[in-house]
Formats: structure tokens, sequence, C-alpha cells
């Protein structure tokens, strides 16, 4: 392959692949079909694998087209379809703007106990059960979250300007849309994830890739036997450096004329910059040169530690900022409710399968949140627990399920949540009902309300005959399949008259009866 | 022009092109220029949604008498729910079709159509079948589902409900149609005319707390009435309402209810879903408190049968 077109082509996909993934995730009017979610985001190493944990299906195959990649062409992923490095490359480049070309960069040595220690550990913590690093690290779940949490808002707020203009023309095509109310925090912690590595890559390129990303560092391992890698030709190479200075991944030691395969990301821009066509990409020349490790840069490594701590601290303080749940803005009535609903569990979305199930694979990459139409899936804090931080939760103070749909199901990438037939969703209890008389509208006020009733689809709150007039709800659970719009309904505040409590294991709701009505047609106006 | 002042520039204009239908009830209507001759309700069985209302418009002298050249109607159909037009949970979309090409053939210079959806927006419009159905026939579609889009207004002689958030284009618009379905209600055991309104406003969560029949009744006061309401009895839920279960909740009733007094025409609808109007509290209070008439021998119906 001619030598500038490398470069060239990964510039071009990277940029589209990474246009896609933005698009998907700024879905906020919901017009992207489901199954195109499953395409784009098929080949994310971290969900897929977990999704082929769950279910060794096609589907679930993007892992293994990584792994393979990666064995044959070295670590593409990374600079190809990882969102989070090409992130860091577009960061990259434009720190470069700021710098003097020729100095931008130089061979470091890896930080090698660190990133293996890293990967050992979230591999070791992932064994035991808990899948929290890998969300806490996973550089899609990372992105993912930025994209929904952070920049998907910024989008709306834009949209919702538009709009305005827009509708001074008589034109509404371009609509409002409401922007989902969700704590400062979630707001705030995928910026400074963001920021914190955008910073590392405008000063230093890739080195949160090479020294932090669990992912990176796996596929680093790989790439050592890759068979397609980044050599010097030591006949034609005049030692003019400028292959390191442009190296984001500090990998090249043009001194001794070696490439540090397991930190390469194959970004070729090395291939461009040397006067000398001494670098070239295929079978390596030098294959058997033994790899040396120099001396390790520990004020280098006291900075890396010095995040990780920050990170971690940071997510010390979310626990602790824990917020009650009070919904904001809405009208309030007179009089306040009594009662605390008494919850055991969360509730998780429809196709999670259990609470352990979910738990277990959601890496909280938060597209399900994203791709909700009904916004009622949003980042949990406490409620599965500390090392269940940020995967989604239904909130029902919030908003429902959609009783048709079954789109959260059908894009997650890591198999927390498991595909559902429309049929199989309405019939999964997810949670269920609860009714709590003394907080109801009906029985404090004596006035009629029904809210919970009206926005039952399968009529497992209905209402019976009350004091006078009135009628007040009653539930049956064994229709109710969880998806919150009573509780979503009720007006009652701060507790809620009728709640779902959630299902620790998903169960089979049972077909709502029906019977035949006697009155077939309109014989004569009964007026 | 800020929004503001466009809304409100909008506002005192409608008033003012449209103050026989926004101001006045619905006995300074025809004093604007309908002849007495026109009864007071129309009501129409056997047909299709829109032959049905064809025959009820001639009845009521064409739409002409309703919407003036020039003028901007908002038609507010039942599209609150994510259910297809066989279910009879929203409005009729051959129906909203057939209204809207009434009032572009009477000089209507816009025709919009919204609903505050209960499910999701975009869905309801689309499953409805309200959204191409109106578009086809030359209606801008108008979203409902932002706050902003909402505007604080008082309700004069409102008992419960002083103050309520609007959707904007009742200030835009010079014509107010109002576009029910008629079905069994958990809440308010029936929803018709009055209650349909409650897709016209934000906070309706504040209603359900604050005496909820009362609140519907007290919106009947407020400033910009529906210049007609055309209720919808084709297929009609007869329980398990508002959303329905399955078809099986639904009869293909075949009629439909012209009024331009919303309290008569929940009068008269009630009694299709086999219920007495007083037995739905918001009739009653709406008749006491002036915003209709609920007794039938009152007023003067005419019926057709097709």
């Amino acid at each position: 392959m001619p030598v500038p077109f490398l470069k060239k082509f990964r510039l071009l996909f990277a940029s589209l692949f990474f246009l896609l993934l933005i698009i998907s995730f700024l879905d906020f009017r919901y017009v992207i079909p489901e199954t195109w979610f499953t395409v784009i985001h098929y080949i994310q190493f971290a969900p897929s694998f977990l999704k082929f944990m769950e279910t060794p299906a096609l589907v679930a195959t993007g892992f293994i087209v990584v792994i393979a990649l990666t064995v044959f062409t070295g670590r593409s992923y990374c600079s190809f379809l990882c969102p989070l490095g090409i992130y860091q490359d577009i960061m990259s480049r434009i720190g470069g703007k700021y710098k003097r070309k020729f100095s931008r960069f130089s061979f470091s040595t890896p930080y090698t106990i660190l990133r293996y220690s890293i990967l050992a550990v979230t591999l070791i913590v992932m064994l035991s059960g808990s899948i929290f690093l890998v969300s806490l690290l996973d550089p899609y779940s990372i992105f993912g979250r930025f994209m929904t949490y952070f920049f998907e808002p910024v989008i709306i707020v834009v949209n919702n300007l538009l709009a305005k203009i827009f509708a001074l023309f008589h034109n509404y095509a371009v609509f409002r849309v409401d922007i989902i109310k969700i704590p400062l925090v979630i707001y705030i912690l995928p910026v400074i994830f963001l920021s914190l590595i955008g910073y590392l890559s405008f000063t230093r390129g890739r080195l949160y890739c090479n020294t932090v990303c669990p992912v990176g560092t796996l596929l680093g391992l790989l790439s050592k036997v890759s068979i397609f890698r980044i050599s010097i030709n030591h006949a034609s190479c005049t030692h003019c450096g400028r292959c390191a200075a442009n190296c984001k991944a500090s990998c090249i030691d043009f001194i001794k004329e070696d490439v540090d395969v397991s930190r390469c990301v194959t970004c070729f821009n090395c291939l461009e910059v040397c006067p000398d066509n001494a670098i070239s990409y295929g079978l390596p020349h030098n294959i058997f040169k033994p790899v040396t490790i120099d001396e390790i840069d520990n004020g280098k490594r006291r900075f890396i530690a010095g995040s990780v701590v920050a990170i971690a601290s940071a997510t010390g303080l979310i626990k602790a900022q824990n917020q009650s749940p009070a919904v904001k803005g809405a009208p309030v009535p007179t009089r306040e409710s009594t009662v605390k609903e008494n919850r055991t569990y969360a509730v998780c979305p429809p196709g999670g399968v259990s609470l352990g199930h979910f738990n277990d694979y959601c890496t909280a990459c938060s597209l399900c949140v994203n791709v909700c139409p009904e916004n009622v899936i949003v980042p949990s804090f406490r409620e599965y627990g500390l090392s269940g931080i940020m995967q989604p939760r239904m909130d029902y103070h919030k908003s429902f399920c959609n009783y048709e749909c079954t789109r959260c199901t059908d894009v997650c990438p890591t198999g927390a949540l498991l595909p559902l037939t429309l049929e199989a969703k309405k019939l999964t209890q997810i949670g269920k009902v609860h009714f709590i008389k003394d907080n109801c509208i009906v029985q404090t006020e004596k006035t009629e309300c029904g809210a919970c009733s009206e926005h039952c689809p399968t009529k497992a709150v209905y209402m019976v005959p009350f004091e006078g007039n009135l009628v007040i709800p009653e539930t049956n659970d064994k229709i109710c399949i969880g998806c919150g719009a009573c509780e979503y309904a009720c007006p009652t505040v701060p507790f809620k008259a009728i709640f779902v409590d959630g299902n620790s294991v998903h169960q089979d709701a049972e077909k709502p009866k029906i019977e035949e009505l006697n009155v077939k047609e309109l014989k004569e106006f009964p007026f | 022009m800020k929004r503001r002042d466009f809304l409100r520039k909008s506002v005192s204009a409608g008033l003012v092109a449209g103050a026989a239908y926004s101001v006045g009830g619905y006995d300074k209507l025809w004093a604007a220029g309908v002849p007495q001759a026109f009864p007071d309700l129309v009501a129409i069985k056997g047909g299709e949604p829109d032959s049905m209302f064809d025959k009820g418009m001639s009845a009521l002298g064409g739409m002409t008498n309703f919407v003036k050249r020039g003028q901007i109607v908002v038609i507010k159909p039942n599209m609150a729910w994510d259910r297809t037009p066989e279910m009879g949970a929203n409005t009729n979309p051959v129906l909203v079709k057939r209204i809207v090409e009434h009032c572009l053939k009477a000089g209507a210079k816009r025709v919009y159509v919204f609903d505050n959806s209960t499910h999701n927006r975009v869905k309801a419009y689309k499953n409805s079948g309200i959204e191409k159905a109106a578009k086809s026939a030359g209606a801008t579609l108008v979203p409902g589902d932002a706050e902003s889009y909402y505007q604080e207004v008082s309700v004069p002689g409102g008992i419960s409900l002083k103050t309520t958030k609007v959707h904007e284009l009742l200030f835009e618009s010079d014509v107010f149609i109002n576009v029910p379905v008629l079905k069994h209600h958990s809440s308010t055991k029936m929803t018709c005319s009055l209650k349909n309104l409650m897709g016209a406003v934000w906070d309706r969560k504040w209603w359900h707390s604050n005496d909820l029949h009362q609140c519907i009744a007290d919106f009947g006061l407020f400033e910009k009435k529906p210049a007609l309401n055309i209720v919808d009895c084709y297929n009609v839920m007869m329980r398990n309402g508002p959303q329905g279960v399955s078809v099986a909740d639904v009869v293909n009733m075949k009629a439909q209810i012209i009024s331009t007094d919303m309290v008569a025409a929940d009068s008269a609808a009630s009694r299709m879903l086999g219920m007495e109007p007083a037995q739905i509290d918001h009739i009653p209070i709406a008749d006491q408190m002036g915003v209709g008439v609920m007794d039938l021998t009152k007023i003067e119906i005419k019926r057709i049968s097709m």
C-alpha cells in the first residue's frame, strides 16, 4: 500500500465512524431504527465481550473481530474504532497546533507495572463478580456516558433555540424537547473524566490509552504478536527523529530504531513524516529483536496514580452527595402524603432478567438511557450499591416505560439487557404495583383522581366504588408488568400513593382477561 | 420581535379578530352572525366519520359560520395515546382530516393540530394516524410535549383552578375546535369535550390532586372557548378507558355529536356510554357555573340517521 494512503484512510474512516457513533448518541428524536444501533455499536470491545459471555451469538462477536484485527494489524481498534481513542486523537491534534511540531512528542518508556496492574485488578475484580472497574475504565462506556449526560443535553439546548426560531415561521419540523433533569454530579462526572483524558491527550497524546485503559493494555499484549506492524528500516533511517516527534503514543525509539508495538495504535503518522521512507507498515524486519525495558519515569507514574486517586475519590464524592428523589418544578397538591413508599429493590429495565444478571453485565455505557424515548431510564447512585453506580435503573418519578416499546432491550451492547419481542416484553414483570391508600387523593381529599388507573396499560390498577360517587384504585399484581405508569401519574408528594417495587428476578405476568361486551352497536340515540 | 411580544400581539390580535368566538359564550356566537334557525346540537349516526361530519356541518350552516377567511384555526383532537385507530383511544384520523379540509375550504389561513399526549408524543401522533391524515389535508402538526410551549394564564371565575399553563397555540389562533373521542375513563368515568381540554394544558397533575372534576369544569370558563365541539363516537371505548386493553373494549357505534356547547355535547355523549350526565361530576358542575347547558330538553337537537 502506498504510504500516504494509510494515514488518509485512517483519518477518513475514523472521522466517519466517530461521526456515526456521535449521531447514534444524539438521536433525541428517536428516528434511528433499533437494528442500526446493533450494527453501529457491534464492534466495541468490552461491551461485545460481555455480551458474548452472556450469549455466545453472532451479534456478540464484535470483540472476536477486534482480536483478529489486532493479531493481524496491531491496535487498529484504538485508532479506527474506539470512540475515546478517536476523541483523543482529535484533542491531540488540537494540542499540536499550540506546540512546536518537532518537539511535540518523544519516546518514553512504558508504565509497564502500572498498566498491567490496572488490567490485572480490573480482570480480578470482574472475575470476582463486580463489573465496576470495567464500567469505570472501558473507553466506550466513558464516551457513552459523556455523550448521554453532557453532550446530548447541550445539543438539545441548541435544538430548542432553533425550534423557537422555526416556530416564529410556523414551522414545527424542529421541535422543542425537554432536557432530562438529572443530578448535577451526573452531568459533571463524565465531563471530569473526558476533560482529564482530553487534557492528557492534548499534552501527552495517547498516554491514557497506554497506561490506564484496560482495553488498550489488553490489545497491546495481543499486538505483540501482530503480523502487520510498524517497523524501521535500519539501512535507510537517518535518525532525524521526526517519527518519534510525531508519535502520539510515544512508542518510537528512533535512536534504537525500535517501535514498542504494544503501545503503537497504528495511526500511521510516522509513515507520513518520515523523509527517508525508512518506516514501513507490514511484516516486520526485526521481528525477533528482543524488547528492552528502560528505566521507568517515576514522576509520570505518580501523576497517573494521582489521576486514578482523583477519579476514585470523585466516585466516593458522588455516593456522599446522593440526593433525595423529590421532583422539582412539578406543581404540588395542597396536602402532603405521609406514608413512605417501602421499596425493597430498584427496578432494572426489561430484558435485564434479574438484578444480579443486570449488574453483572452492565458497563453503564448509558446507550439505553440515551435511546429510551420516555426518558424513564436514569443512571443510579446507590440503588444497586456502590459497585453498580451509574448503572441504569427505571425512575418512575420521572417517567414510565412505554408499553409498545423494546428499544433498550434491542440496543444494549453488553447483553445486560437481552432482546425481548414486544409480546414478551408486554408479559415481563419487572416490578409489582403497591397501593398506599392513606396517601391516595381519593382517600385524603375525598375528590376524584384515578390518574394511576388511567395510565395503566393492562388495567392491573382499576377503580372500584368508594364513598358516594367516588371511585378508588385497587390493584391486581398478577397482570401488572411494573411499567410504572401508575407511579408516574400519581400526583401525591412527597410519597406516591402507588408505586412499583422492583422484582429482584423478573417474572412472567399473566395476560389481562378479555371479556365480550354486551353492547354491539348503537340502535337509537339515547337522548 | 421577542417571543413574548410576539405572543402578546398574537393574543390581542386574536382577541380582536375573533372576538365573537373567543370572548363570547355559545349564545353570543349565534348572535355574531349565525341565524337562529340552526340547532344547538347535531347528532349523526350510521355513516363514516367524514360523511357524518359533512351532514352535521350542513345542518349547522357549514364551516363558514365558524371559520372566516384568513383566520387561523387550531384543532385539538385526542391523540394522547400510542394506540391505533381501531382501539378508539384517539380521535378518528378520517374525521380530523375532514375537519381540516372544511376549515381550509372556508378560507382558513392556517390550520394547526396538537395535543399534550399522555404517551410519547411522536409515537402517539404517528400511531393514532392523525399526523399523516391531518398533514395530507394541509394542516400543521404542532408538538405539545415540552413545557416551554405552555403559557401561564388565569382562569377567571375558576373555583379550584385559578391559573393553569395553556398551549401557546390557543393564543395564536382565532378559532379553537375541540375534537374529543368519546371514551370510558377510569378517573372521570367518561372523557369527552370538557375532559379533552386537559390535553391543551401542561400542569394536569395538579388538576388531579386539587379536585379534578372542579378543575375540568373551571377550565370551561377559560376565555378561549371551543367554537365547535365535534365528538367522535365512531369507535367508542366502553370500558378500560382511557387507553383500552384490547379492541374488545370498543363498540363500533358509527355516530358523531357536534355542538357549540361543551356541556350539552358531553351530556348527550354520556348517554351513549349508558350513563346519566349527572353521574359525571364535572358535567353538572360546569352546568351550574354557566359553562353550558346539561339539560338536553332545554336545547334544540337535530338527529340525523344515515
